[in-house]
């Protein structure tokens, strides 16, 4: 393994100590094959055990360890050093308050999330000896690539809409929605949409596609979205030119 | 929360943008072929009134002006919202009145031409 001295500027922030976020720079000896969390942890183990930043899995499924690097979001377990040269910035995701280094405050978006109801909502009840709610290959294809979503916030981070408007509801939560709206055995879609096809909804997104450049999963939130404008565009259409097909 | 009435304009903005990526190009096209010298036939003042005083033509001409208009009203706010402009409510009644007043233009040129 090849060996290289990697420097890292680092934004620290203590809420106790510190008035204002300040950098700080670490140089330390990386095989070539690790990712930013590897050195991060190194630094840690070694250097320095104040250092305060999230991470679980080290395969990109928790979506705990997003950060800035180098200006843009992304998974530090899935950023190879060797794609960097120079020094290689790393800050907290953009857009969320700082609790402490690299750390985010993250209420926000998990409060978003359960305001759009993540999960499927029964139609009738059907007793248990009805059997399993049954499901064809196509209808599972209709919303599997949504159900990827990994929660790591880098669309938030990405979206300059979120940015301008901290209400607005925000790709990954709009794209759960949509995942759950578009689920045979779902039966909540009107409750989601007095949430995504409110202002603060679906229609604060103007199409910039930050979301889907960055998103570590493929999920595509920019192309969701679209599909739910289309859709509540649609709802709007029925209920106030034909309030005969309301439903 | 209530659902946002911001629908039907969005279904204006979309409808005119999908008129719009197919038909200005062409526009563009035919427009410059004349400048440059070349009449065909079918470009004649003649045969372009022709079209315009079918009523299919004139209806196909109103509509892609006023899909346009709405397309570019919207797409106006929109983007005066991304440079920072804060002033949403305001910027929503100058463009959509735009809008509408050319609207309206396009279909009284229609009646009265
Ligand atoms: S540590 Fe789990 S996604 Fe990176």
């Amino acid at each position: 393994m090849s060996q290289r001295l990697v420097e890292l500027e680092v934004l620290r922030f203590n809420p106790e100590t510190d008035a204002e976020p300040t950098f700080q720079r670490y140089a330390v000896e990386c095989p070539e094959e690790w990712v930013v969390l590897d050195a991060l942890n190194h630094i840690k183990e070694t250097v320095d055990p104040t250092l305060s930043y999230r991470w679980s899995c080290h395969m990109a499924v928790c979506g705990s360890c997003g950060m800035m690097i180098n200006g843009e979001p992304k998974l530090s377990c899935k950023s190879f050093l060797r794609d960097y040269e120079g020094v290689i910035r790393v800050e907290p995701l953009a857009h969320f308050p700082i609790q402490r280094d690299l750390v985010t405050v993250i209420d926000d978006f998990v409060t978003k999330l359960k305001r759009v109801k993540p999960y499927l909502v029964a139609g009738e009840a059907r007793p248990v000896e009805a059997g399993e709610y049954r499901q064809t290959p196509a209808q599972l294809k209709t919303y599997k690539q949504y159900t990827l979503c990994i929660n790591c916030m880098l669309c938030y981070a990405a979206c300059p809409e979120y940015g301008l408007e901290p209400k607005f509801i925000g790709p990954a939560a709009i794209s759960l929605a949509h995942r759950y709206n578009l689920d045979s055995r779902d039966a909540g879609r009107e409750a989601r949409q007095q949430e995504i096809a409110a202002t603060e909804g679906v229609w604060e997104c103007s199409f910039v596609g930050a979301c889907s450049e960055v998103c570590p999963e493929h999920v595509d939130p920019a192309g969701a979205l679209q599909q739910v404008k289309i859709k509540s565009t649609l709802d709007w259409f029925r209920e106030h030119l034909m309030p005969w097909r309301r439903t | 929360m209530a659902k946002s009435d911001k629908a039907l304009v969005w279904g204006l903005f979309a409808a005119g943008g999908t008129v719009t990526a197919f038909v200005t190009p062409v526009l563009v096209v035919l427009t410059l072929l004349p400048a440059l010298g070349v009449l065909p036939d079918v470009l004649t003042y003649d045969s372009l009134r022709a079209f315009a005083d079918a009523t299919l033509g004139r209806l196909a001409i109103v509509a892609i002006v006023v899909l346009s208009l709405w397309h570019a009203a919207h797409r106006l706010r929109i983007t005066l919202h991304d440079f920072g402009v804060r002033a949403d409510y305001a910027v929503a009644v100058v463009v959509y009145v735009a809008a509408a007043v050319g609207s309206l233009a396009a279909g009284w040129y229609a009646l009265a031409l």
